[in-house]
């Protein structure tokens, strides 16, 4: 997996999360785990369930917005978060995820619980590839 | 960002007020104005200038694009954000509102002193905390259907109360009674619904809490005001709610700026942060997402009043008096992150305008419409949270600021430290055993979150509000000490 580094200096009551990755599936899939991280201790949380999620957007930027804004969702509507994900990036515009999530129930008797987050923002919001190979992004999560 | 340099350009403009020009920056169509003493502009971080001069480029803005003494490098707007846009054609930003839509504040008092809770303190705050469900993946205590939602959306608190979640007067006292006119549930996602219907009643984790507080002694400053709010003395027992729309006025709010993404392109509107995604007001997503974000609003004031009534669950169970016995009355709730309809004086004409309000709370004078006849006289209710350790304030609204601010004032003291560095300072175990020792009883979902919360990453609230008052935009009432915390 790739890595990821929370950025203090930005949007003090929120949260700033720089991600690399070696391709864009992995830059998804560390996304991903900063997320999770910020919400959960991930090793308090049963692996037990599966989901697949598709998504497609007119733009790269926008899929890792829409990526995000999904990992989000779930955790509201049903609880759920995942600190496992396998990721594949594809098309060239209209661009294709498809991902496969493994993880389970947020359980307030044994989760270690950190921050809600609301919601991913456009607030110095980026992906771009690193010159030599890979990709990287920042992401200012508001929590 | 070029930060520096807009801060070389802020200029004194009076007592307490700071501009930076339109020509500090290209596309400024008004000037960037900042409401601090000398003390708190120094503390304001980079991102503020750099925030409020963007917000002065958006279109349609009248006046200034304004910053609150409690102001902080946000997202979009800074937080503690005021700006005013024409209906007829100017622009309507979800990052002028933020994406906790109606996130605010409500003040409940009680008939309770301090000397009669201490006894019970543990035992009110444990059966708070169990019974008003708080951090991540929490669910509410009302299952609706989604038809029962759209009622929620249109009505807000006004459904609490006619589903016997509160007492009609708790109407009255509440910012548009409880439920702003305009929400149109046919703009609401599904996403958006299945989202936050679970989530009514839940208070969230970050910096949303439930406090019972105490008028500490000299804490009244203003008792012609205090009177008419209901603060009889100091020992005064309160209750104070921050909490917002959850993460049905979350989604709307995600769901809209990944449109208007897209509408700015369409339109060719080009603005100085993504994060200031906006449509005109009058465009066909313009008002769809006032409809929506409106129903986002109503259902947050729902939200505290679902809250409201555990509340007075909870204190007639461990009391042994029924709440109104107890005398457990709202005060006030009031929003801090909207935009709303308002008419407003500009240049000695009335007009329609859009004032986007984040982290601001509105803070209209006496005499002001929407203002309950027992307050029209001494003005709107300002609640203004603090720090869980330092304590927090309400103030009354003043003609100042419907002059000066579009009636807008500060809505908390405002963050000076990134969560990290607040953990690093302190451990969330720690901090509830110190806050112990020094009489603050306090129960958290998260430790690491409550660390996050420390007094020491927040400003100095009396310097915050001591900004107000020399600027006349809201004046103290009472000071309120915490005893008792609940947090996400």
């Amino acid at each position: 997996m790739g890595q990821f580094r929370f950025v203090e200096e930005v949007a003090l009551a929120d949260c700033a999360v720089d991600v690399e990755g070696r391709d864009l599936g992995d830059l998804f899939e560390t996304a991903a785990a900063a997320l999770v991280r910020l919400m959960v201790d991930p090793a308090t949380v049963p692996q037990t369930l599966e989901r697949a999620v598709r998504l497609e957007a007119e733009a790269l930027d926008l899929l890792l917005y829409d990526w995000i804004s999904e990992l989000i969702f779930l955790k509201d509507r049903d609880g759920e978060v995942f600190p496992r994900c396998q990721v594949r990036v594809g098309g060239d515009g209209p661009f294709q995820l498809t991902a496969e999530l493994r993880g389970g129930a947020i359980d307030p008797e044994r989760t270690a619980l950190g921050a809600d987050p609301k919601a991913v923002t456009f607030h110095q919001f980026r992906l771009e590839p690193v010159e030599g190979a890979g990709w990287r992004a920042r992401l200012v999560i508001d929590i | 960002m070029k930060t520096t340099k807009l801060r070389e350009h802020v200029t004194s403009v009076g007592d307490c007020v700071w501009e930076i020009s339109p020509d500090a920056k290209a596309g400024m169509r008004v000037p960037a104005r900042i409401y601090a003493s000398r003390a708190l502009l120094d503390q304001m971080d980079e991102g503020v200038f750099e925030q409020v001069s963007n917000v002065a480029c958006l279109p349609g803005i009248v006046g200034a694009a304004l910053c609150m003494p409690d102001g902080h490098w946000g997202y979009g707007f800074p937080i503690g954000g005021v700006a005013a846009f024409r209906a007829d054609s100017g622009v309507i930003s979800p990052g002028g509102i933020g994406f906790d839509i109606n996130c605010g504040m409500r003040l409940i008092r009680t008939g309770l002193t301090e000397d009669a809770v201490r006894p019970r303190l543990s035992e009110l705050v444990g059966a708070l905390f169990a019974a008003v469900p708080s951090g991540v993946g929490a669910r509410g205590f009302v299952h609706l259907s989604e038809r029962d939602f759209e009622r929620v959306m249109l009505e807000g608190a006004a459904w609490c109360v006619s589903h016997e979640y509160g007492w009609p007067e708790d109407l009255d006292r509440a910012e548009g009674r409880g439920g702003l006119a305009g929400a149109d549930p046919a703009h609401v996602s599904a996403r958006a619904m299945a989202r936050g219907m679970d989530q009514l009643g839940t208070l969230g984790s970050g910096n949303h809490y439930l406090e019972i507080q105490v008028v500490p002694p000299g804490g009244i400053h203003d008792a012609r005001a205090a009177r008419a709010f209901g603060v009889e003395a100091p020992g005064q027992v309160m209750v104070m709610l921050h909490c917002g729309s959850r993460g049905f006025g979350h989604q709307i709010a995600t769901d809209y700026l990944r449109l208007f993404d897209q509408v700015m392109k369409r339109d060719g509107i080009a603005v100085r942060d993504r994060e200031l995604g906006c449509a005109p007001f009058s465009s066909a997503e313009g008002r769809a997402y006032f409809g929506a974000m409106t129903a986002a609003a109503n259902t947050a004031f729902a939200n505290r009043q679902l809250i409201t009534h555990r509340v007075r669950e909870v204190f007639a169970r461990v009391f042994g008096r029924s709440a109104r016995e107890l005398g457990l009355s709202v005060v006030y709730d009031v929003c801090h992150n909207t935009a709303k309809l308002e008419r407003h004086v500009v240049d000695g004409t009335p007009r329609d305008l859009i004032v986007h309000r984040k982290g601001a709370t509105r803070a209209f004078g006496p005499g002001a419409v929407d203002l309950p006849d027992a307050y029209r006289e001494v003005g709107q209710p300002v609640i203004i949270g603090g720090s869980m350790e330092t304590g927090s304030a309400l103030l009354v609204g003043t003609a100042r600021a419907m002059a000066e601010t579009w009636g807008s004032t500060a809505h908390g003291a405002g963050r000076t430290m990134s969560r990290a560095e607040a953990r690093r300072r302190v451990g969330g175990e720690t901090l509830i055993k110190d806050m112990a020792a020094r009489g603050i009883v306090v129960r958290a979902a998260s430790k690491a979150g409550i660390a996050e919360e420390a007094g020491f990453a927040y400003k100095d609230l009396r310097a915050v509000v001591d900004v107000l008052e020399r600027l006349d935009i809201s004046r103290r009432v009472i000071s309120l000490t915490p005893i008792g915390n609940v947090k996400g």
